[in-house]
């Protein structure tokens, strides 16, 4: 589905990432994992299309798709998701109306007809229901006001609705007390239940997301490379030994 | 492609879609301006003396008077012997129904979607439509007749309702008020008149649609609205000129007069000609607006969507005479490329317990420049006197400007004034967001637009409301690269 080929991506002049590779088949959970500055937040960005990265070398195809030929919102509609680390506030824009506007955006892509407002406010609230989240959040400006917790919430609502293909979660459990990370992950594990030609790329610092969204497979990136890969014990035994055991690693 | 940066301030020109010439035989006077003109506008409307006395009054002020240039607006002073006064379209006097209006001006109309013909009118909304200088026709006429509403052209007025012209007309915006109010009051051509009679609630929207069509020429109408004791009319403008590469002027002046216990609600969605991409051509929008609320509670209440025009100098403003009387403006002006706007109202408290309300939202983008000049007034005796203004800039791109002049005169310590003002800029990190859940860039500032200007479209009535939206999603099109 995904398949990253020798990337090198500056950020102001400096090399970020140094040459990356990665290939992620549909049906798989991959977990991103490194210390802070590592370039996984950089990767994710590039992938989803967010400008300020300068792409040095390399390609990332998605479904064959050579995403560097095509606009973030082009990218979104064939079905990347990024939930952000840090979501927008967008005053004066109901969540509804966004979800909404977004929700249809996607569909005219895929040739489906658009939901109306009765169909979309059901299929809201059903989803809604799953995490756990206040229907009034739906009235409120988007992201406007809410708690570091409501936000993460929100931006993995957002994914239910859209049902992406691939969702880039990028440090989306930062900031979220236990009760709240356990909803994420649920909320996560039903898009990765639903359907089986899904992918998900989780970016996490702490291996403690991982207990609930268990991954298939870990990469640990390391000064814009992946230094090490494996399957979910590898997050286990970093959290055990730390990440000076890979730098040290690398060093060598 | 991440290389390629989001240009905000690349705004492409949207084709402006009412920009079209109708070819129709045309009865001109020639260019320039002195008292033989205004004989011949008086004379061709087969005016009472009275108005030919009044005009030629206020071109006697006129010319004493030089051009204002305090506005925050740049252009090249206007050659006033350049310009056209009167312009009409030729047609049999006297027309007894829409039958007779010429089909190429009804296509017009149609084409610009105000439909004349009865059978297909709007529903629920009168119509009093003007081309160029004169009202070619008014809908619903007869059905608002019965109720002792009185809803027709400047012209017809003056012919049929002299001694409430009389009593009213340059009440409100004397000749004397500045340059182009005694400009138009001399040259005036037609517009749109409405009385609604003591306790009558008009039952739809009565509504005047603008169309300046003829080169060179400068359109002056006249709107009067005269809301007796009880009553309530909602009146709705619109505007549209073709797309032409030298400016025109446009100098109107509105008095609005609510008595007591009366209330007049006046919006506007104002889209003439902005000029090209480059800042050449579009329409000089210099219009003097202003109600004053006569009676004890009354309410008058402005609301204003401005994306055309070249420059915008206009003030819609309320003098609040009356206890307890009401003002409110609700404003959106929007720039674009190389417009000027410079926009906002006065609230002129007189009277005990009066409230107003100002919202103003301006947005800004290409290499515009956006300004809100407003003030508040209150005198001596207005006693417990509010005002609450909110100013809000929203900036596109970094070539804009926005401005906020605001003035304050207390002269009651019972008053409340409060003023609120934000500047923010749509950022990039805004649109990059919408984009990653599949909204484009265009799609992504028309709804941010449209959030923030929410507020004053709920002022709208409902179709109108909708249009505006549409209006400032087009001009905002192609805004970024």
């Amino acid at each position: 589905m995904l398949e990253i080929k020798n990337l090198f991506v500056n950020v102001e002049g400096k090399a970020i990432l140094r040459g990356i590779d990665l290939k992620v088949n549909a049906g798989e959970i991959h977990a991103i994992m490194g210390p802070n500055g590592s370039g996984k937040s950089t990767l994710a960005n590039v992938i989803a299309g967010r400008e300020g990265y300068e792409i040095m070398s390399g390609e990332v195809l998605f479904k064959g798709l050579n995403l560097f030929e095509m606009e973030p919102e082009d990218r979104a509609r064939e079905g990347i998701f990024l939930a952000f680390q840090y979501p927008v506030e967008i005053p004066g824009i109901s969540n509804a109306t966004f979800l909404k506007t977004a929700v249809n955006e996607v569909r005219k892509h895929k040739g489906e007809e658009e939901m109306d407002a009765m169909e979309f406010l059901s299929l809201m609230k059903s989803k809604m229901k799953m995490l756990d989240m206040d229907e009034a959040m739906m009235s409120r400006s988007v992201n406007q006001g809410f708690s570091g917790g409501e936000k993460k919430r929100n931006e993995i609502f957002q994914m239910l609705m859209l049902e992406p293909k691939l969702a880039l979660l990028d440090e989306t459990d930062s900031g979220l007390d236990i009760d709240a990370l356990k909803i994420v992950s649920n909320g996560v594990n039903l898009l990765k239940e639903k359907i089986k030609d899904k992918a998900i790329i989780v970016v996490t610092h702490y291996q403690r997301l991982l207990n609930y969204i268990v991954p298939d497979f870990v990469h640990v990136l390391y000064n814009g490379r992946i230094v090490k890969s494996g399957g979910k014990e590898l997050a286990l035994e970093l959290e055990e030994k730390g990440y000076d055991w890979i730098k040290n690693g690398e060093s060598t | 492609m991440p290389e390629e940066k989001i240009n905000l301030e690349e705004f492409a020109e949207k084709e402006y879609k009412y920009g079209f010439v109708t070819d129709i035989e045309m009865e001109t006077a020639p260019r320039g301006l002195n008292e033989d003109i205004i004989r011949l506008i008086s004379n061709k409307k087969n005016e009472p003396e009275f108005m030919l006395e009044m005009r030629l009054k206020a071109f006697q002020q006129w010319k004493r008077m030089t051009e204002p240039h305090w506005a925050n607006v740049n252009y090249n002073s206007i050659d006033y012997q350049d310009i056209i006064y009167y312009a009409a379209p030729k047609q049999k006097p006297q027309l007894k129904s829409l039958d007779e209006v010429d089909p190429e001006l009804l296509q017009t109309f149609d084409k610009l979607g105000i439909p004349l013909a009865e059978q297909k009118r709007l529903a629920n909304v009168a119509v009093d439509a003007v081309f160029d200088s004169v009202s070619v026709a008014t809908t619903y006429k007869e059905k608002l007749s019965e109720l002792g509403i009185i809803f027709c052209s400047m012209s017809e007025a003056i012919q049929n309702h002299p001694e409430l012209i009389k009593k009213y007309l340059g009440s409100v915006v004397p000749s004397t008020d500045n340059f182009y109010a005694a400009l138009n009051a001399a040259v005036f051509s037609d517009g749109s008149f409405c009385f609604i009679p003591k306790g009558v609630r008009c039952p739809m929207e009565l509504s005047t649609y603008f169309r300046i069509n003829a080169a060179d020429t400068g359109q002056f109408e006249r709107t009067l609205i005269v809301a007796d004791e009880g009553s309530y009319v909602s009146y709705l403008e619109g505007c549209t000129a073709p797309i032409r590469d030298t400016n025109q002027l446009h100098a109107a002046v509105v008095e609005l007069i609510a008595l007591e216990n009366a209330e007049i609600k006046y919006s506007t969605v104002q889209n003439w000609y902005a000029g090209d991409k480059a800042g050449k051509g579009g329409i000089y929008n210099f219009v003097t607006k202003r109600g004053i609320c006569k009676g004890n509670n009354s309410k008058i209440s402005w609301t204003q969507v401005e994306t055309g025009s070249a420059i915008t100098w206009k003030y819609p403003s309320c003098i609040l005479l009356g206890d307890n009387s009401v003002g409110e403006f609700y404003s959106v002006a929007l720039t674009n490329n190389f417009q000027q706007a410079d926009t906002g109202t006065k609230m002129i408290h007189l009277g005990k317990n009066t409230k107003s309300t100002i919202v103003s939202k301006g947005i800004s983008a290409g290499k515009s420049q956006n300004s809100y000049r407003g003030l508040v007034r209150i005198s001596n005796k207005a006693e417990n006197s509010r005002n609450f203004s909110q100013c809000d800039s929203l900036l596109i791109g970094d070539k804009c400007g926005a401005h906020t002049f605001p003035y304050l005169e207390v002269n009651n310590p019972t008053a409340k004034v409060e003023h609120e003002a934000t500047t923010s800029k749509i950022g990039e990190d805004q649109i990059f967001y919408l984009n990653q859940r599949g909204i484009s860039k265009e799609d992504a500032i028309s709804l941010i637009v449209n959030g923030y200007c929410k507020e004053v479209f709920l002022e709208l009535p409902m179709e109108f409301a909708v249009e505006a939206s549409k209006l400032l999603s087009v001009s905002l099109e192609g805004s970024v690269g």
